[in-house]
């Protein structure tokens, strides 16, 4: 081709200088955002930064400048990284390489939520939201208990059966929320706060079961975060795996390893008060027995001075009664010691037959005075003269006081 | 007696040992205490063996308001 026939040839710097402007004034490329993996990354005495952007099939210069890189405050940069990188793409027409001159960087993927995990923590742990002093105490015995989990997820059966085996004189109040994804965070929040406004709940479990740090994240977000803090009733969590800490648990007033874990320690065990109730029991029965021990010593002074006063009284036959009882009395009682540990209808039983009424017909007596029917415990309620009935278990014996 | 909650039960127990444990009382008066308090054991008993937990659902009625309705 002769050179006079060909269209106009243009200089290295023509081309070069047409391709920038093509570039300067596209609008996409001019304030675009870009996301790959670093690498070749080098920072320079100068605090400018020279890196490349790639991904499997392209690669992408960039060049961050000081300037700009402190005013981005952009975490420290290495190889390997993903980030989204924000600029304007240009022709550097000295060396005729294309750029992606970047204004600000946002690192994305794990890197990115570790990031966002760690500022969040930081800022909610400066307005006093993990603070110590904050925590409430959870109630010992409630019976009410809220639950915000997922109504589908295995994590509330596996709550619901702790409770039903622990503490099933509890009621339990699911409001149910969404625990992954998007919308979770806000439902969250929103289900926290109707057990709230509702009243009843005396302690509200937040429960999830184990999964990734994406799965969990909903419980890293500062919306859960803020319902936790506002909850007027006690929140426990109970999040993930034994070594997953959310923002949840550091707000909550409590913290469990996992959903079953939590509901455990929301409640105490339903054992304890059987044994507490099989205690009061014992105790009953134990001053029951001290009393009529007592009833029995002023039966023994009020015969022994009829006796004196009068030896032709035969009591032989009381006597005996009253040998016969205090035998029963101390096996009886020997016997509810070793059942300390039955069944408690067993020991209701057992105990039920030293009952008074069955112990009168063994050789107690009532004595009654028969002008008032006033039951007679000491020798100073009767006077000479005064007539009595005393009441065994056969009938009654009258008799009138001599002294 | 039947109506009692378990707290309310295990509370008047608790009320008979300590009426009981004073000792100064008229014989009737014992034995009162001690009967009451024989049947509040059984019934707290009853109650911890047929306890069964309770579960119910919260939503937000058409009013906004919480409302609860049963379990699943």
């Amino acid at each position: 081709m002769l050179f006079l026939d060909t269209p106009s040839i243009l200089s290295v710097s023509q081309v070069s200088r047409y391709l920038k402007e093509l570039l300067e004034t596209d609008e996409v490329l001019q304030d675009v955002w870009v996301r790959g993996e670093i690498s070749g990354c080098k920072m320079y005495p100068s605090g400018h930064c020279y890196f490349t952007l790639k991904d499997a099939e392209a690669q992408l210069p960039c060049v961050f400048f000081k300037n700009a890189r402190v005013r981005s405050a952009a975490p420290e940069l290495r190889d390997g990284m993903a980030i989204a990188a924000n600029g304007r793409i240009s022709l550097y027409e000295r060396d005729g390489k294309l750029q992606l001159y970047v204004e600000d960087v946002e690192l994305i993927g794990e890197g990115a939520l570790f990031l966002r995990f760690e500022q969040l923590k930081a800022r909610l742990a400066a307005e006093g939201l993990f603070d110590a002093s904050r925590k409430r105490p959870i109630p010992p015995s409630p019976s009410v208990i809220g639950i915000v989990t997922s109504p589908q997820a295995a994590a509330l059966r596996d709550m619901l059966r702790v409770l039903r085996t622990r503490y099933p004189l509890a009621r339990v109040i699911l409001s149910p929320a969404l625990v992954q994804g998007a919308e979770a965070p806000a439902a969250i929040a929103e289900a926290l706060d109707l057990l709230n406004e509702h009243g009843e709940a005396e302690v509200v479990i937040l429960g999830r079961g184990g999964g990734s740090i994406e799965e969990l994240w909903a419980f890293n977000e500062e919306v859960v975060a803020r319902a936790i803090a506002r909850s007027r009733i006690p929140v426990i969590s109970g999040v993930g795996h034994e070594t997953d800490f959310t923002i949840a648990d550091f707000v909550a007033d409590y913290r469990a390893s996992t959903p079953t874990a939590a509901a455990a320690a929301a409640v105490p065990d339903i054992a304890e008060w059987r044994v507490h109730v099989l205690e009061l029991e014992q105790q009953l029965t134990e001053f029951m027995e001290a009393f009529l021990g007592v009833q029995r010593e002023q039966l023994e002074r009020t015969k022994r001075e009829l006796l004196r006063l009068d030896p032709r009284y035969q009591l032989e036959r009381l006597q005996q009664r009253l040998d016969d009882t205090s035998a029963l009395l101390q096996a009886r009682m020997q016997h509810i010691l070793s059942l300390r540990g039955e069944r408690l209808r067993g020991l209701a039983l057992r105990l039920h037959s030293l009952s008074p009424s069955l112990t009168i017909a063994r050789g107690y007596a009532i004595v009654r005075r028969d002008a008032d029917q006033t039951v007679i415990t000491s020798e100073q309620q009767v006077r000479p003269d005064d007539e009595l009935t005393i009441q065994v278990t056969n009938g009654h014996i009258h008799a009138i006081v001599r002294q | 007696m039947e109506t009692l909650s378990f707290e309310e039960a295990f509370a008047q127990l608790e009320a008979a040992v300590a009426a009981l444990q004073d000792g100064q009382m008229p014989l009737e008066r014992a034995l009162h205490y001690y009967e009451e308090g024989m049947k509040l054991a059984q019934h707290c008993s009853d109650l911890l063996e047929k306890a069964e937990l309770r579960v119910q659902q919260l939503r937000v009625t058409v009013d906004g308001a919480p409302a609860l309705e049963p379990f699943e």
